[in-house]
C-alpha cells in the first residue's frame, strides 16, 4: 500500500500551477509571433461561436423570463413591481449573462476540448504533430484561446439581450406590466460601470475555458479511461473558477467604480 | 527545396561527416522509475541501427530522445552534429525537419484524410499546393497507396496506416528516419510488406534509420536483403552476404547489452542473448 505522501502532493500541486502558468504565457506569447493558423481560429470560432449560440440564447432568455417572474412575485410585497425591469436588466448584465454563459459554454467546450487534445495526446497525435515540426501549443492551444476569448465575449452580449427579452417577455404578458416602462427602467438603471463589468468578465470566462480544456488534454495519459477523467476534472475545474474569477472581479469593479 | 538546403548547418555536418546521432551516458525515468540506464552508442551516417529487446525495455523512449520529443535526466544527446541540451525549442523544431518519424500506432491525424496528413510538412512549410500534391502521389506510389488517397484514418486498415505514416515520414526527404515497430501488431504477410518498404527506401534515399522491432525475422531480412530497382522487389544479397550498413542494439532492462554487427550479434556467446535471439 503506498503511503500518502504530504510533500509529493504538494510538489504535484506546485508543479500542475507552474505547467497551467507556462501553458497560458506561451499559449499568450504566440499571438504575437508567426506562424499563426488564421484558418483554425476561424473553424474555433465557427465551432465555439455558432455552435453555442442555441444554447446561450435558450439559457439567457429562460433566465430571463425567470428572474422576471421570481422578482415580481417579491416586488409586489413592497408595491414595486414596476421596478422588474430594472431588477432584471442589471442582473442580467452585471451578473447572470456573463455567468450563465460562461458556464454553459465551459460545459459544451471545455469537455470538447480536453477530450479532443487528450485523445490526440494519448493516440501520439501530438507528438507525430512535434516530430513534424509543429508546435502544439501554437497550433492547437492558441486558435482556441484566441477564439473562445472572442466568441463568449460576444456571446455574452447576446444572452444579455435574450435575457432582457425573456424578463420583457414575461412582464408584458404574463405580468400585464407596461413594455415601455420595463425597458427604460432597466435602460436608466444602467451606468458605465455595469456595462464594463458585464463585459470585463467574459474576457476571463473565456480565457479560463480554452487554457483550463486545453491544459487537461495536453496532460491526459492513460488511454479512453484518462481521455473521460481529464473532461470530467476540465469542466469541474473550469466551471469553479469562472465562478472564483467572477467573485474577484466583482469585487475589483465595485472597488473601482463604487457600485 | 529540402530541409537541407535551406539549412547550411545540415550541409556543413554532411559534407564534414561525423555520427548521425551519439548518445553519451544517457538516463531518464519516469515517477522515480528509470526506464534508460547509462546509455551510449553512436549511430553513423548512412547506418541503419536496428533496435532489439523484450517489451518495456525503454526502446520507444530512446526513440523519442533521439527526436528531442523527450529530454534526458542524466547524460547529453547529439544529433547532426548538436547537442540537443544546447539547443532551443526553435531550433529543435527545425532539425525536427531532417527527421522523419514512424510511430508504434501510426499517429495519423484522425480528422484529416490521407492527402492531408501526408502533405502535413509541406503545408506547414507553405510549399505551393501543386507541388505538394504532385509530392504526395509521388510517396503515396513509392508505398503503394496513390488509390487511398481521399480516404480518412478510420477507413484504412493497420498496414495500409502503416504505409501513410511511413509515406508522411519520408515526404520531407529527411536524413535521418526512425521507425518506432512499424511492424507491430500487423499480420506476417503485411509485416513483410512493410520491410519490404523499409528496405527500399534504405537503399533508395540512402538515408540513415534507427528502427525497432520484435520480429527477430524482420530484422534479419534488413541485413540480408537489399532492394532490386530494376525489378521493383527486394531479393536476398548475394553469396549469403549482409548488408555492411546494419547494425544492431539491444536494450534489456534499460541498460545497452549489445552494440555491434549482425554476424557479432549471430555469434554472441553471452548466454541471455543467445536464448534472446534463438
Amino acid at each position: 500500500m503506498r503511503i500518502f505522501s504530504p510533500e509529493a502532493y504538494a510538489k504535484s500541486v506546485v508543479a500542475s500551477v507552474q505547467e497551467y502558468s507556462l501553458l497560458c504565457a506561451r499559449a499568450v506569447a504566440n499571438i504575437f509571433s508567426r506562424p499563426r493558423y488564421m484558418a483554425d481560429i476561424y473553424a474555433q470560432m465557427d465551432s465555439i461561436g455558432a455552435g453555442s449560440l442555441p444554447i446561450v440564447v435558450l439559457t439567457g432568455f429562460f433566465t430571463g423570463c425567470v428572474l422576471a417572474l421570481q422578482s415580481a412575485v417579491n416586488l409586489k410585497v413592497f408595491g414595486a413591481v414596476n421596478m422588474t425591469g430594472e431588477l432584471v436588466t442589471l442582473a442580467m448584465i452585471k451578473e447572470l449573462g456573463p455567468v450563465l454563459t460562461g458556464l454553459m459554454i465551459s460545459g459544451r467546450n471545455t469537455s470538447g476540448m480536453a477530450s479532443e487534445l487528450g485523445s490526440m495526446n494519448v493516440t501520439e497525435q501530438l507528438d507525430a504533430m512535434r516530430a513534424l515540426g509543429t508546435d502544439p501549443i501554437r497550433k492547437l492551444v492558441t486558435p482556441r484561446l484566441v477564439a473562445t476569448v472572442v466568441m463568449v465575449f460576444f456571446l455574452t452580449i447576446i444572452s444579455d439581450a435574450c435575457g432582457v427579452g425573456g424578463g420583457a417577455f414575461v412582464a408584458v404578458y404574463m405580468l400585464k406590466l407596461n413594455a415601455a416602462q420595463f425597458f427604460h427602467t432597466g435602460y436608466m438603471s444602467l451606468e458605465h460601470g455595469d456595462i464594463v463589468e458585464g463585459l470585463v468578465k467574459p474576457v476571463f470566462s473565456g480565457f479560463i475555458i480554452a487554457t483550463i480544456g486545453c491544459y487537461y488534454g495536453l496532460r491526459t495519459t492513460g488511454g479512453t479511461r484518462g481521455v473521460g477523467q481529464a473532461t470530467t476534472q476540465a469542466v469541474v475545474s473550469s466551471s469553479v473558477l469562472i465562478i472564483l474569477v467572477d467573485f474577484l472581479v466583482t469585487q475589483l469593479m465595485i472597488g473601482i467604480f463604487g457600485r | 527545396m529540402t530541409a537541407t538546403a535551406e539549412n547550411p548547418w545540415m550541409a556543413e555536418f554532411l559534407s564534414r561527416g561525423g555520427p548521425m546521432v551519439e548518445f553519451e551516458n544517457v538516463s531518464i525515468g519516469f515517477e522515480g522509475n528509470p526506464v534508460l540506464r547509462d546509455i551510449s552508442f553512436q549511430v553513423a551516417l548512412g547506418e541503419t541501427r536496428i533496435l532489439l529487446g523484450p517489451a518495456g525495455g525503454g526502446k520507444s523512449v530512446l526513440m523519442k530522445l533521439v527526436n528531442g520529443l523527450l529530454m534526458p535526466d542524466r547524460g547529453r544527446i547529439r544529433v547532426f552534429g548538436r547537442w540537443l541540451n544546447e539547443m532551443n525549442e526553435d531550433e529543435i523544431f527545425q532539425m525536427r525537419a531532417h527527421i522523419g518519424m514512424v510511430f508504434q500506432e501510426s499517429a495519423l491525424f484522425d480528422s484529416i484524410n490521407v492527402e492531408d496528413n501526408v502533405a502535413y510538412r509541406l503545408e506547414e512549410d507553405h510549399v505551393p499546393p501543386q507541388e505538394i500534391h504532385e509530392r504526395v502521389l509521388e510517396v503515396l506510389r513509392f508505398v503503394d497507396l496513390e488509390e487511398a488517397i481521399e480516404k480518412f484514418p478510420a477507413e484504412l486498415s493497420g498496414g495500409m496506416r502503416r504505409r501513410v505514416s511511413i509515406a508522411r515520414a519520408i515526404i520531407g526527404r529527411p536524413e535521418l528516419l526512425l521507425y518506432d515497430s512499424p511492424t507491430g501488431g500487423l499480420d506476417p504477410i503485411t509485416s513483410s510488406t512493410i520491410i519490404e518498404l523499409v528496405v527500399k527506401q534504405r537503399d533508395v534515399s540512402g538515408a540513415t534509420c534507427l528502427l525497432i522491432t520484435h520480429r527477430l525475422q524482420d530484422a534479419f531480412t534488413l541485413a540480408t536483403h537489399r532492394f532490386n530497382l530494376r525489378e521493383n522487389r527486394m531479393e536476398p544479397i548475394p553469396n549469403h552476404r549482409v548488408d555492411p550498413g546494419t547494425r544492431f542494439l539491444v536494450l534489456n532492462e534499460g541498460r545497452v547489452v549489445f552494440d555491434g554487427t549482425t554476424l557479432e550479434l549471430t555469434h554472441t556467446e553471452d548466454p541471455w542473448l543467445r536464448e534472446f535471439i534463438q
